[in-house]
């Protein structure tokens, strides 16, 4: 059958194709001020912006590894290149966009993708943003999507006013390197009452050997407006690792909504260090949707800081980590005012000696009465070598409020296998679909597409397992 | 008429344990068996042997279906060979949609069948079964009533339509309407095609199926047969005397 073909197709030949590297411009491996000066100074950036940048590099030297998560010991960060600019500008047609990279895209089906359901797209490749474009309409109620650096330079004032507001420039590590050398990522503004029915979507693509992307997306959503943003990111296999360290500020004002969708699909030698964080005002509404598949090393913990009375927060998370990868991945949530609600749903599943952790922080401040908060982790192990960890993190300094915690490790029964094969499945395609129905709750949020295109993903890693 | 299941001299154990201890039974085309006997004596086990279940060994004998063995076939390859096993405890898989589970089976056994002809099929069944579509929205299995999930195995029997259905004590756990209907369903598959060994405690479900053979299972073994007025002879007289007559 022909859907078995195209399920069939694996990570390698799908996303794992890689391009010749053509730089137009690249700093040289490792990082010091010096990089960091160029960067600012290929991208022209105000005199700003180039003293955050120096102060977050010397955040970044000063602090030491976290001790805690995965193994960051293997990363040499002088065996790194920080900015590898493939094109000279941004393109608003597809057809300006140069035909190497083009390819590549087409490759993930991105345009395709654009023509279909999106109300805008942006493309970054390697460091820099390839491919820019919003539907007109959206951009005449005023709705801003842009490249980030684009954005620095058209709306000064907005960016200024919310970049490193809500991850500070020495909030972490990988932030403050993220600060230091930043370079792409999205920008969007959706202005007051507009409701974008249409998802807008960037795609990350790392191409060259060894290069660190470093996107920095920031989105503002104002009074009662809505939009839902998604991201997807890719790279070849290499033997040698690269590193993906993105950060994400996220501004809910009153009364808005905003879903922020991720499926990241990393080759396995990319470590993906990532700090997603958003404030939420009064009566906003925060969704993080957020799928990690791939890469060696995975740390993310998407935040929500509930900031305005009833403000709410959810969290849907899912975590695959096969041979040799480790998965640390969870959710915090602030809550900082009254009758705010938060709810993390977090699924990983572990397989081939992979490793997943769920890393969690709650945390209700004294007099924020009212608060309601669910958190249930659910850890799938497909076998033996596998491994699964929970460490959930509660700080609740308000007794009234109402906190539920629930968190389950289980192994696919053989039961379960048996009785799926007795109605003439093979025993992969039970796996898959014992799989598939395990994160399904995550799985019906995400846009149709998405969500069939996961779907292929964890069959194909299925089809592996069975020996 | 040719036989659809023959099983010989049939010896199988679990975690080393005997259970079945030289089992023998034939089921004709068209024919319709029933297994009775006391808890323990190896029914469900031998419902399981026959599907394949991993955790039974077979230490000695053989099942053949339509006179090809099927002792060395995985559990999907018998499923594909025209055997189905309604179980007596479904297995819970949550998060799996009814509705897009039966479509996946439809889709394994009748690789050409369109949507259409499946939704056709599909809801034909559903009404046989006293259900509605929002009955295949919901999960399989899992926060389904005990009587909701023995349905379900039936559904995905109709829609199956197995040379041979093996049916372990679908009948308990159901109130006497569901009962009814479910016993019709099982009914509107008889002809030549379908062949059913139906697993109880309970004659009920037998009065409605009118059985063409009765078998007692005692230790492992078919301890006496009859036709289809010895499960009334059982419930007055219980086990005993059979194993007094072993």
């Amino acid at each position: 059958m022909n859907t078995d073909v195209a399920i069939n197709v694996g990570y390698t030949e799908k996303y794992g194709f890689h391009d010749e590297e053509k730089a137009v411009f690249r700093t040289p491996k490792g990082l010091s001020e010096d990089v960091v000066r160029q960067i600012s100074a290929q991208k022209s950036e105000p005199a700003w912006m180039l003293d955050f940048r120096l102060k977050a590099l010397k955040a970044f030297l000063n602090k030491p590894l976290p001790g805690w998560g995965g193994d960051l010991s293997a990363i040499d960060f002088d065996n790194i290149t920080y900015y590898f600019k493939s094109n000279d500008k941004t393109a608003h047609s597809w057809d300006q966009v140069p035909e190497q990279i083009k390819n590549t895209f087409e490759k993930l089906g991105i345009p395709e993708a654009e023509r279909k359901f999106l109300g805008g797209v942006g493309a970054q490749y390697e460091s820099e943003t390839v491919y820019h474009k919003l539907r007109e309409d959206l951009a005449k109620q005023g709705v801003v999507f842009l490249d980030t650096d684009t954005a620095l330079k058209e709306h000064p004032e907005i960016f200024r006013k919310y970049f490193a507001s809500v991850v500070p420039h020495d909030d972490n590590k990988f932030a403050a390197l993220n600060t230091a050398m930043w370079s792409g990522g999205s920008f969007i503004y959706i202005p007051p009452g507009v409701k974008v029915d249409v998802p807008l979507q960037a795609y990350f693509r790392i191409n060259a050997k060894n290069v660190g992307q470093f996107e920095r997306t920031l989105i503002i959503v104002d009074k009662d407006a809505s939009v839902t943003y998604i991201e997807g990111c890719t790279a070849p296999v290499y033997s040698t690792d690269s590193l993906h360290a993105a950060v994400v500020e996220l501004i809910a004002l009153p009364g808005s909504k905003v879903r922020y969708v991720t499926i990241q699909n990393w080759s396995s030698n990319v470590y993906n260090l990532v700090t997603k964080r958003a404030v939420a005002h009064e009566n906003a509404l925060v969704e993080w949707i957020d799928g990690n598949l791939g890469s060696k090393l995975t740390m993310k913990y998407p935040a929500v800081i509930l900031q305005g009375e009833n403000a709410r927060a959810d969290i849907l998370s899912i975590a695959y980590a096969g041979k040799g990868q480790h998965q640390d991945a969870g959710g915090k949530i602030t809550h900082l005012a009254k009758n705010t609600q938060s709810r993390i749903i977090s699924k990983s599943i572990s397989k081939d000696g992979g490793r997943t952790s769920y890393r969690g922080l709650l945390k209700v401040k004294k007099g924020c009465t009212g608060v309601k908060s669910t958190v249930q982790c659910d850890a799938l192990m497909l076998d033996d070598k596998s491994r699964s960890d929970t460490y959930p993190t509660m700080d609740i300094d308000e007794e009234q409020s109402t906190i539920a915690h629930e968190a389950t490790v289980g192994r696919i029964g053989d039961d379960q296998i048996f009785y799926l094969m007795s109605r003439g499945m093979p025993e992969s395609e039970a796996l898959a679909l014992i799989v598939l129905g395990f994160i399904s709750e995550f799985t019906k949020e995400l846009p149709m597409e998405y969500a069939v295109e996961l779907n292929k993903l964890i069959r194909l890693e299925m089809e592996g397992s069975i020996g | 008429m040719t036989s659809v299941l023959e099983i010989r001299d049939l010896h199988a154990s679990a975690h080393g344990k005997p259970i079945l201890k030289g089992l023998s039974l034939v089921i004709r085309q068209g024919e319709v068996h029933a297994l009775m006997g006391p808890n323990g004596s190896g029914k469900s086990t031998l419902s399981y042997v026959i599907a394949g279940h991993p955790g039974y060994a077979v230490t000695k004998g053989d099942i053949l279906l339509d006179g090809k063995s099927i002792l060395t076939l995985s559990p999907d390859e018998r499923a594909k060979a025209g055997l189905f096993l309604a179980f007596q405890h479904p297995v819970e898989i949550p998060g799996v949609n009814i509705g897009s589970f039966l479509f996946t089976l439809f889709k394994n056994k009748y690789p050409k069948g369109s949507a259409v002809t499946y939704q056709k099929e599909l809801q034909d069944i559903l009404k046989r079964l006293g259900l509605t579509t929002q009955f295949t929205e919901r999960a399989l299995n899992a926060g389904l009533s005990g009587g909701e999930k023995k349905r379900a195995e039936v559904l995905q029997m109709l829609l199956l339509k197995p040379a041979l259905a093996v049916l372990d004590e679908t009948d308990s756990g159901l109130d006497i309407d569901s009962l009814k209907i479910v016993s019709e369903a099982v009914n509107s598959l008889r002809s030549p095609m379908f062949s059913a060994l139906v697993i109880t405690h309970y004659n009920r479900i037998l009065e409605f199926l009118k059985p063409d053979r009765v078998h007692v299972l005692l230790d492992g073994k078919i301890a006496h047969s009859g036709d289809a007025t010895l499960p009334a002879e059982l419930e007055k007289k219980g086990y005993r005397w059979l194993k007094e007559e072993l």
